[in-house]
């Protein structure tokens, strides 16, 4: 019994690693590559743990004061009636500009309650409509009690908690990413295996196909796309970045099939009669996956700063969903009126991740092609 | 040549037509009837009807796409349904502006992408290749809305270097004092994936034996990179940028909307929230035109920059 444990162990190192294994390795010696995989695996639990509703399920309750402060930034304050909601900062710093073309406007806002206006200036015909249903779903007494002058970073125009804000954006933008690249990587990798592998005229097809939609530039599609679906809403955003963005994984595929087709393995697979699924899904696809590996993940990012685009122009997610794209929305008329924080949250969850990404696809190709170091 | 310039130009003709059938596809099958868009809420089948005539959307498909098809020959998509602007008018007064910007940006950026990725590919490996990769890394990773953002409050709204935003009829003030910021925010934005990018085409050639054999015969470091390796980098180069070009006639939308400059971009960011169908199909379909162009061109300029290149 010794002995078949031995001879077995035996077998066993006498194997040798395969193509996984072997990138396991260099990607574990790999700091650069290790440390960015912890920052996504972190984003990922924190996009989880925020879908499963976890943490920040009650982002849209109204926690602070209108344009709450960061703590930080003023921590000597707990009382909240020391706390002015309007225009505590950047009211000296711009100064410096003398012609300010907005001066007037800003006055004019600033003289109101927030509430009542929105920062163009136009008179919210629902205000008080809102307003009643406010003070209905939360008690309006106990309300004003429970807010406080200072959110952990900040609060936005109707007092929400932007820390809360940028991890549902963080859920928005993340799973918007990965459920659109992944589409993409499924239609891209079946179209290039079947142009691929069968070649002839279902290459011409799929090439014809490939060059209709390279023709047009990739922003100018969507845009186009968004302009007749009309509607706006998660399914969609991913649905336009998915069914657009397959092009690159489609080229890159079909020259790997191309090039695995004639080789030996597949002859060898043909005389024992596997059919042509078989080949194509079974014996080819593993020995392209790290292809699709790749280029799922700089897809990801790519597709996490389209949907961020789209969604501050106001053609991607609904009203009601929070994204990184809505944030800066937001912050690009708070900003005017001194309020840096959800601009900064926005950006810096973005920045974290997008960076974490891609220094993570980096080590990945690394470490699946050592040539190419 | 003249034989490969008709084959090639013979080639786009089915892509074109794909283009075409695509964006029929699109507004007539996945956008719904147009008439209702139109017509907007307070409206009676009558009026729907009226519209649907005056649109010709009652026709059938096949002579809705020949109408289409022959939109597109003459150049004549009709007005746009929110302005009732000739499309052709909106196109011949909103290129100026964009090119007024675009044509800067694309140009000093990639003397500034390629004199950067030169040097770093020079003294690869080194403390000053790693930060410089790592901060184009980080650069890349924030959001060109957040440059925008940011560029406009700061430099032009608080410091007060730049005008905010505007437009004149005079080209020279459009160029040396509005279009300032907007280049410099897009040199900004695109600099950093570029470098990246031309570093990896340098760092391919470094190493090529001939680079050894212009060292060795005593030619100096500066004509070995910009001369030699220069040279025979330029294909990819020229590759990227040439893919920007099709961009120049569609403009940078965020930019121009920001600075609220009166280019195409503005204008089909204008369509797309108007539903204004005629100007959205009219760019599509000539920036696709562009593009295939574009891509001719390229490849008589890989032959211009290197002759060893075979024009099939």
């Amino acid at each position: 019994m010794m002995q078949a444990a031995l001879a077995s162990r035996v077998t066993r190192r006498s194997e040798s690693p395969g193509l996984w294994m072997l990138a396991w390795r260099r990607f574990g010696r790999d700091r650069v590559g290790v440390a960015s995989f912890a920052v996504v695996v972190v984003f990922f639990g924190v996009m989880l743990a925020s879908g499963l509703h976890l943490i920040a399920a009650d982002w849209a309750s109204e926690v602070g004061v209108n344009y709450a402060p960061p703590t930080f930034a003023r921590p000597n304050t707990s009382d909240r009636d020391a706390v002015a909601p309007e225009a505590p900062r950047g009211e000296k710093a711009r100064g410096a500009n003398p012609d300010d073309p907005l001066a007037d406007v800003l006055s004019e806002i600033r003289g109101k309650e927030p509430a009542s206006r929105d920062e163009t200036g136009v008179a919210d015909p629902l205000a008080d409509a809102l307003a009643e249903i406010r003070a209905e779903r939360s008690g309006a007494a106990t309300r004003a009690q429970t807010q406080s002058a200072t959110l952990a970073f900040g609060g936005d125009r109707w007092g929400r908690d932007v820390l809360k804000k940028a991890i549902k954006g963080t859920e928005t933008s993340m799973f918007v990413g990965l459920a659109a690249a992944a589409l993409t990587a499924l239609l891209g990798t079946l179209f290039g295996a079947f142009a691929g592998y069968y070649g002839r005229w279902i290459d011409d097809f799929f090439n014809w196909f490939y060059s209709i939609f390279t023709a047009v530039p990739y922003l100018l599609l969507i845009l186009a796309i968004a302009a007749v679906l009309n509607q706006k809403g998660t399914m969609t955003v991913i649905l336009i970045l998915g069914l657009t963005g397959w092009t690159g994984i489609f080229r890159l595929v079909r020259a790997e099939y191309l090039k695995h087709k004639a080789r030996e393995y597949i002859q060898a697979a043909d005389a024992i009669g596997a059919s042509h699924a078989r080949r194509m899904f079974v014996h080819i696809l593993p020995n392209v996956s790290h292809v699709v590996l790749v280029q799922l993940s700089l897809h990801v990012v790519l597709f996490i700063k389209s949907e961020v685009v789209l969604s501050f122009l106001g053609f991607g997610v609904g009203v009601d969903t929070v994204s990184w794209g809505s944030m800066l929305n937001e912050a690009q008329s708070e900003l005017i009126l001194g309020y840096w924080w959800q601009l900064a949250a926005a950006t810096i969850a973005m920045a974290l991740l997008v960076t974490g990404f891609s220094l993570f696809t980096d080590a990945v190709r690394d470490a699946l092609d050592p040539k190419l170091k | 040549m003249l034989a490969y310039l008709v084959r090639r130009l013979w080639q786009t003709v089915p892509t074109l037509l794909g283009v075409v059938l695509l964006v029929f596809f699109l507004f007539n099958f996945v956008g719904g009837d147009p008439a209702y868009l139109l017509a907007g809420k307070i409206s009676n089948p009558e009026q729907i009807e009226n519209i649907r005539r005056q649109l010709g959307v009652d026709q059938p498909y096949a002579v809705q796409l020949w109408i289409f098809i022959k939109q597109i020959a003459t150049g004549d998509f009709g007005v746009s349904w929110a302005t009732n602007e000739k499309v052709s008018e909106i196109f011949a007064t909103r290129l100026g502006p964009s090119l007024t910007v675009l044509v800067p940006m694309l140009v000093i950026e990639t003397l500034l992408a390629v004199s950067a990725a030169m040097l770093v590919a020079y003294v690869r490996g080194s403390l000053t290749d790693r930060t410089v990769m790592i901060a184009c890394t980080v650069g890349q990773s924030i959001s060109i809305l957040v440059y925008i953002i940011v560029f406009q409050y700061v430099l032009a709204y608080q410091l007060g270097w730049f005008p905010v935003q505007g437009w004149s009829e005079n080209l020279a003030e459009n160029l040396l004092k509005y279009s300032l910021l907007p280049v410099v925010v897009g040199v900004i934005v695109s600099i950093a994936p570029n470098t990246r990018l031309y570093r990896s085409f340098f760092l391919d050639e470094i190493n090529q034996d001939y680079v050894r054999t212009a060292r060795a015969k005593g030619m100096g470091e500066g004509r070995v990179m910009w001369v030699h390796v220069l040279r025979n980098a330029s294909i990819p180069i020229i590759t990227n940028v040439m893919s920007q070009l099709p961009g120049l006639l569609t403009g940078e939308f965020l930019i121009e909307r920001f600075f609220s400059i009166p280019g195409i971009g503005r204008e089909v960011l204008l369509a797309v929230e108007r539903s204004d169908f005629p100007v959205i199909k009219a760019v599509t379909i000539y920036v696709a035109i562009a593009t295939m162009l574009v891509n001719l061109l390229t490849d008589l300029l890989y032959r211009a920059v290197d002759p060893r290149v075979q024009l099939k």
